[in-house]
């Protein structure tokens, strides 16, 4: 590749990453026609890159791209329509002012992220279109960040798409009454993208990697265009506190490390304290949400282990106030570990009972590692070496699965 | 809905690892076979024995012959399979995804073609 290509490359990468959805955004603001707004700008991108290595690159690429892919779009809506809604697509796209001629292309980010998230759109597949439609990600890799076939994946996502323009599922900031579930919506769904990209924590898959680097992007992002919003700032808090852990929970050969053990100097100073910035800010807005408490969770576990200053009475409180926002059997999973720090594992067990009837849980790994790990405190060895089968027979993570198989053949017989 | 995940591994990886290691591999399988039998899942597996035992049949123009070996010759070879019932490929993906297969080969998943319907 001749330096000039390579930086026509880069530069359409660049603004790949940090424009994709803006330009979405834009593009399909007024037709609310999400799969056409992003063909004409692949095929805009096409063009960058034939242009520009002969040309160089403009100086405001971002603008130059918005050029190119509203003029496909129009002839795009020319060729697919007839009739009336050919005359009032071109109307409405004739009507926008101008991109090159703005200095600074709005930014509808958010009201795409509504729109990605809307009720009419089917739960599982809101993290997948926002990762898609935002930031551009392909659904092959999509595909394998939430554990479907490619294939399937493209499918849904293409139905989705038709759902937001059929349906007529407006691209706006919903008003207020209305927007605190809304937000909680896109929150979920970011914060369901960023749970797939932690199955993979150790990291060894770059698309995972990538996918976790993405999605905090995408937090950010929520934080810049809702500042004053407590949750969003909650969730980016807890998201850097995971992430900030992430090279410590592997030793130098690749064994998985539970958090009681990791090397406190493998943690990411930096994000931890960004993160307790964040918690710090969100508290004084004074209203309490989910994404808050798990970080505050995050935070009290980091701060145990730097001070050697136990608090589970603090954690089993930050629990209870979870339970009782969303009663979710992972909470209660958890809850039962601080529980067993705090009053024994007979009580932390007793506390998980009313799980045992949940059907879900048969499947649920960190149901059976918890019960394996408090069944061996209470001595009930041949319980527990169930548990700890169950357990690694549901794990994918090899490292993990090697650190259960050994605590399992530690027990005594 | 039934679907095969049949693992395919590079065969001299086993003997390269030591005894512990060994001892691990088997405890994960067996792990796995459980927790598919807890979440009613299973319903048939096998491990088969190396390629080198192998023999290919097939008929060319009409006559029989008989090959040594397996039908191909790549590095990484069929060396097993599950039989799993669930309700959806994404439920079979998921129990792909924890086979113990996956950290030492790779596990193809095909559904079965159901011959009454």
């Amino acid at each position: 590749m001749s330096p000039r290509a390579n930086d026509a490359q880069r530069t359409a990468d660049a603004v790949a990453r940090h424009s994709y959805g803006k330009l979405v955004a834009f593009l399909a603001a007024q037709t609310r026609d999400v799969a056409a707004a992003e063909d004409a700008l692949s095929e805009a991108f096409a063009a960058a890159l034939a242009t520009w290595p002969q040309s160089g690159c403009p100086s405001n690429p971002e603008a130059w791209l918005m050029t190119v892919a509203r003029r496909r779009l129009i002839d795009g809506a020319r060729h697919r329509r007839s009739g009336e809604t050919v005359a009032a697509q071109l109307q409405i796209l004739a009507g926008e002012p101008e991109a090159v001629a703005a200095p600074e292309i709005p930014d509808h980010r958010l009201a795409l992220m509504f729109a990605c998230t809307h009720p009419a759109i089917e739960e599982g597949i809101r993290a997948p279109l926002m990762l898609q439609v935002v930031l551009g990600l392909d659904a092959k890799s999509i595909a394998s960040a939430f554990l479907t076939s490619p294939a399937a994946m493209s499918k849904r996502l293409v139905r989705a798409k038709e759902k937001i323009r059929q349906a007529g599922i407006s691209f706006n900031i919903p008003e207020r009454e209305e927007l605190p579930s809304r937000l909680d919506a896109v929150l979920d769904a970011i914060y369901a993208a960023f749970a797939e990209g932690w199955s993979d924590p150790g990291g060894t898959d770059v698309a995972r990697r990538d996918l976790t680097e993405e999605v905090i992007y995408l937090a950010r992002l929520m934080t810049e265009l809702l500042p004053q919003s407590p949750e969003v700032l909650g969730l980016l808090a807890l998201m850097l506190h995971a992430d900030a852990r992430r090279s410590a929970r592997r030793d130098a050969s690749c064994e998985y490390v539970p958090f009681t053990e990791q090397d406190i100097a493998r943690w990411d100073a930096s994000m931890i304290a960004e993160a307790e910035t964040l918690l710090r800010r969100a508290c004084a807005m004074g209203s309490i949400g989910r994404y808050q408490l798990e970080g505050a969770l995050q935070s009290a576990h980091v701060d145990r282990r730097r001070t050697g200053r136990a608090n589970w009475a603090e954690v089993v409180q930050l629990y209870d106030a979870l339970i009782a926002l969303a009663d979710s059997p992972v909470m209660v999973v958890n809850r039962a570990l601080a529980i067993a720090e705090l009053h024994g594992a007979i009580a932390a067990l007793q506390s998980m009972q009313a799980l045992t009837a949940d059907t879900r849980l048969a499947e649920y790994q960190p149901y059976w590692a918890a019960r394996a790990e408090l069944l061996a405190k209470t001595g009930a060895y041949d319980e527990a070496r169930d548990a700890y089968g169950m357990a690694i027979g549901l794990e994918r993570d090899p490292a993990v699965r090697n650190f259960l198989l050994q605590r399992q053949s530690a027990l005594p017989n | 809905m039934q679907y095969l995940l049949m693992t395919y591994v590079n065969e001299g990886g086993w003997t390269q690892l030591t005894p512990a290691e060994q001892e691990q591999g088997v405890a994960s399988y067996r792990a796995y076979v459980e927790a598919l039998v807890k979440a009613n899942a299973f319903v048939g597996t096998n491990r088969l024995q190396r390629t080198s035992a192998a023999t290919t049949v097939r008929a060319v123009n009409g006559k029989t012959q008989v090959l040594d070996g397996p039908y191909a010759d790549s590095k990484e070879q069929l060396a097993g399979y599950f039989l799993i019932d669930v309700p959806d490929l994404d439920a079979a993906l998921a129990w792909a995804a924890r086979c113990p297969a996956t950290s030492h080969g790779v596990v193809e998943v095909r559904p079965i073609w159901d011959m009454t319907a």
